[in-house]
């Protein structure tokens, strides 16, 4: 009895160390190629082209960093995406929560038809619509502006419409209905009690509309040409193509690019993987 | 997951100021709708019809640019092979692992916050500096990978030069993100009941028939919602390939929207380009459905009551 209790804990033990072995080794893996964009971006160019290569660089070169960054008017770009971002996250939640309402809280014909587009539109691929719309902007004479990247937000978006839907749907409709008796009005009722207590799907929302706007590069490569309204992905892209071998300042400059998405996540991380977790499952 | 689909169906009066309000209150979206993808859907075929270089008057052609997409311009099908072949591969790879992770990080040990940061991190980073990044790793002579492969002494191609691991690459790169799937596995772990597990260890149920026979099962609507997911996604893949190989060498990395942004934004072919978009539209809808398709025989669904809202 008590040898198979022993062994039984020896076994145990020896697992929880395979488990914490791989599991670490993993984590090394995933974050080897942000250490190594840290380490290359540091070195003098000599020494990234040394063989065999260096982990940790020799000789750190912070200097790297301004010089890459003063090659090109990254202020512009980074002022650029600002806009463009913060602009497309207040249409995208402020419309998709005002429709999801309607689909979620209010009671009128036509509503699961409606859903159901709404659903299909969400696995359509944008590229397909693509040209059309650039024709559309194009007659609207807003190529070469920030008109196409943040208008469309202002249209609400499909996915978004649903994942808050899907919150809006675990509220209890009693709630609303006291509020309505009270003497509020169904607008109110969204505007003062839905949206202050789906602040968590809120904050989701916003974190993945900020992430999507950042990382964007197809449609700003659509629609910008002129140096003055590039983002900082075009920009980035820019740069490769005058750079592309200077990998020490293609590091510095990336990092930088990626810095305050990885800022945003650590503050939010919370919001984050219940935002994912949210998507995926429920 | 899915349960969007079960709506209620019991009637109900309709109060005619809130059938105003839902109204107005869809509009934005029923507008954008209108405006931005049905119109355009429709104007897209109508295009792809034409030969129209934005310059001159359109001219009709009929079906040419279909039969040229099929048949004279070997690059669409091609294109087509290699992104389904990327995407059968990094869709089940993405998956396998995440779900491996998601059940070790499962198994109650410490530190679930900072290795579930971990791993998450990459997959909330995406677009040019990653792929810059990637290009920099899979450099063949200073590159993260084959100076890691050579401690082992292998010594690795050069990935993003060479026809045969260009897309393996590319496959590599997008399990850096693995971790997106695997918090959402992981919060599927962590419902699944616990007196589930319970009964069958009392049953006698060995490790592998728990996972085969419990938590395989109760996952499977999760898994579902990735695969669809992962096959819109895998299949739009642009920016990395724009970035990092433009499509080379010798076209093995010619992703199909690559192909697609050359003709219509390059050299302005705005009809064929249409021709091409609808024909990824069709692609990618075959491919959902044939997985819906399949969803019956092992996705499996837990009875749920209908939410009457």
């Amino acid at each position: 009895m008590s040898s198979t209790g022993v062994s039984l804990s020896a076994r145990q033990i020896v697992s929880k160390i395979i488990v914490y072995a791989i599991l670490g080794i993993g984590s090394i893996v995933i974050l080897l190629p942000l250490q190594w964009m840290i380490s290359t971006s540091l070195k003098p160019l000599s020494h990234v082209f040394r063989f065999p290569p260096e982990f940790f660089p020799q000789q750190v070169i912070w200097q790297n960093y301004p010089d890459a960054l003063n090659q090109l008017p990254f202020d512009l770009y980074f002022r650029n995406t600002l806009v463009i971002v913060i602009l497309c996250l207040v249409g995208e939640v402020l419309v998709s929560s005002v429709v999801a309402y309607a689909f979620s809280r209010l009671r009128w014909r036509g509503r699961n038809t409606l859903f159901i587009v709404v659903l299909a539109t969400m696995m359509l691929p944008r590229q397909v619509t693509l040209i059309p719309e650039f024709l559309i902007f194009r007659e609207l004479g807003m190529i070469d502006t920030f008109g196409p990247l943040i208008l469309p937000s202002f249209f609400g978006n499909p996915f978004y419409i649903f994942l808050l839907r899907q919150y809006f749907l675990t509220h209890s409709r009693e709630l609303d209905q006291a509020a309505v008796i009270d003497g509020c009005s169904r607008f109110g009722v969204f505007w003062r009690i839905t949206l202050p207590m789906s602040k968590p799907v809120l904050a989701a929302v916003a974190i993945f509309s900020f992430q999507f706007h950042w990382n964007d590069f197809f449609r700003p490569l659509i629609f910008l040409f002129s140096a003055d309204n590039y983002t900082l992905a075009l920009g980035l892209r820019f740069f490769q193509g005058t750079y592309g071998t200077e990998w020490n300042s293609l590091m510095a400059v990336s990092l930088v690019v990626m810095l305050p998405l990885i800022v945003v996540f650590f503050f939010t991380q919370k919001y984050f993987i219940q935002g994912v977790v949210f998507t995926g499952y429920k | 997951m899915l349960n969007f689909l079960q709506i209620s169906r019991f009637r109900v009066s309709y109060q005619r100021g809130e059938v105003v309000l839902a109204w107005a209150m869809v509009s934005p979206w029923l507008a954008g709708f209108l405006l931005l993808t049905a119109f355009p859907m429709v104007a897209s075929l109508v295009i792809s019809f034409f030969e129209w270089n934005l310059l001159s008057p359109p001219e009709f052609v009929g079906l040419a640019h279909y039969h040229k997409l099929f048949f004279s311009d070997p690059l669409p099908m091609h294109s087509l092979r290699i992104t389904v072949i990327f995407s059968l591969a990094s869709i089940p790879l993405n998956i396998v692992f995440g779900l491996a992770i998601a059940m070790l990080l499962n198994t109650n040990i410490r530190g679930l916050a900072v290795f579930r940061t971990i791993y998450y991190l990459p997959a909330i980073l995406s677009g040019v500096a990653v792929a810059i990044l990637w290009q920099w790793i899979f450099s063949s002579d200073f590159g993260l990978l084959n100076t890691a492969l050579r401690i082992f002494g292998i010594e690795g191609p050069a990935w993003l030069g060479s026809k045969v691991w260009v897309l393996p690459a590319f496959v590599i790169m997008r399990l850096w993100s693995v971790g997106g799937g695997m918090v959402i596995y992981l919060a599927g772990l962590q419902a699944i009941p616990t007196d589930l597990y319970e009964a069958a260890e009392i049953d006698g149920a060995n490790w592998w028939q728990r996972i085969f026979r419990i938590t395989l099962p109760m996952l499977s609507p999760t898994i579902f919602f990735q695969l669809i997911t992962g096959v819109i996604f895998s299949m739009q893949i642009f920016t990395e390939t724009f970035i990092m190989t433009d499509g080379g060498p010798a076209n093995a990395s010619l992703f199909y929207l690559l192909y697609l942004y050359r003709q219509a934004f390059q050299n302005f072919k705005m009809g064929y380009a249409s021709a091409l978009a609808w024909v990824f539209f069709v692609a990618v809808l075959l491919l959902t459905l044939i997985l819906f398709a399949t969803a019956r025989f092992w996705v499996y669904y837990e009875a749920e009551s209908a939410e009457d809202n």
